[in-house]
């Protein structure tokens, strides 16, 4: 699996308008509402339940990431939007510090195995500094993008 | 007497190193089943970390492709074990045994207190 076969670039957001964990993951949902990768009718019902889950147990593992993460019967396929933030936002997170990537992740109910693969995608690329420290420098939708497209085509990343 | 291979064995891979004969030499290794229907996903991969980490030693989770640190939640989840996927477990230290054991349970008994797959008994 790569980034560009579930992440949606142009549900991404470069600058999160906010610094409030839910407002941050309805922002996330309901871009992904906007251009239609999720159908509008549960886009708050989405945002609901991935906000708690978060309240179950936190995805922020620390290092300035957080992976917010919902199944639902509404998508057929992993998709994934993105949000950076300069400021940082309370994740609750692991090591307590701020998340500066938010990466939402929305899987089909009945197809664990695709959810799984995205996750792993995910972690491979988050546990390099190298990563994490590009991915927070990309301020638009275009480097974001570029970033993602070029972790999928060099396998050295 | 210890060859000079192995020697420079354990150089290269200082885990392997024992310490004059003591409990701390303990070495523990498993296989399990992942046998809950969605798989080591975040919420299990949690709960395993979280139970390794109760125990003073290394431990490892192996799957054919790599080995993760059994209490590292981002390696946990990058071995990305789907229902019935086999992982080898190998714990090295004084609480080795009691690891492994605690650790065959949660995956393989309680199932990470979660569903097994429609149709298959836990």
């Amino acid at each position: 699996m790569r980034f560009q076969d579930f992440v949606c670039f142009e549900g991404t957001i470069a600058e999160l308008e906010t610094v409030e964990r839910d407002e941050a993951i309805e922002a996330l949902v309901s871009g992904l509402a906007e251009v239609g990768r999720i159908p509008k009718k549960v886009s708050a019902e989405i945002a609901r339940a991935v906000i708690d889950r978060e309240n179950e147990a936190s995805t922020g593992m620390g290092k300035g990431v957080a992976i917010p993460h919902v199944k639902h019967a509404a998508v057929k396929n992993v998709v994934a939007a993105v949000g950076q933030s300069e400021a940082g936002i309370d994740f609750k997170a692991l090591d307590e510090q701020p998340v500066y990537a938010v990466i939402l992740l929305i899987s089909p109910a009945n197809n664990p195995d695709s959810h799984l693969q995205a996750m792993e995608l995910v972690f491979k690329h988050l546990q390099k500094e190298k990563f994490r420290k590009f991915l927070r420098q990309c301020r638009t939708r275009e480097r974001l993008e570029d970033l993602l497209k070029e972790a999928d085509e060099d396998p050295s990343w | 007497m210890v060859s000079r291979a192995e020697q420079a064995m354990r150089r290269e891979r200082p885990e392997m190193q024992t310490g004059e004969g003591t409990l701390e030499n303990l070495v523990c290794e498993a296989s399990v089943e992942i046998k809950n229907a969605e798989g080591l996903h975040m919420r299990p991969a949690m709960k395993f970390v979280d139970v390794a980490s109760q125990f003073e030693c290394e431990i490892s989770v192996s799957n054919d492709e790599m080995k993760a640190d059994a209490k590292s939640i981002m390696e946990m989840s990058m071995l990305a074990a789907t229902y019935g996927t086999r992982l080898a477990l190998k714990a090295e230290g004084a609480q080795a045994q009691e690891a492994v054991s605690a650790l065959k349970e949660l995956v393989e008994v309680r199932l990470f207190d979660e569903p097994p797959p429609e149709g298959v008994g836990a």
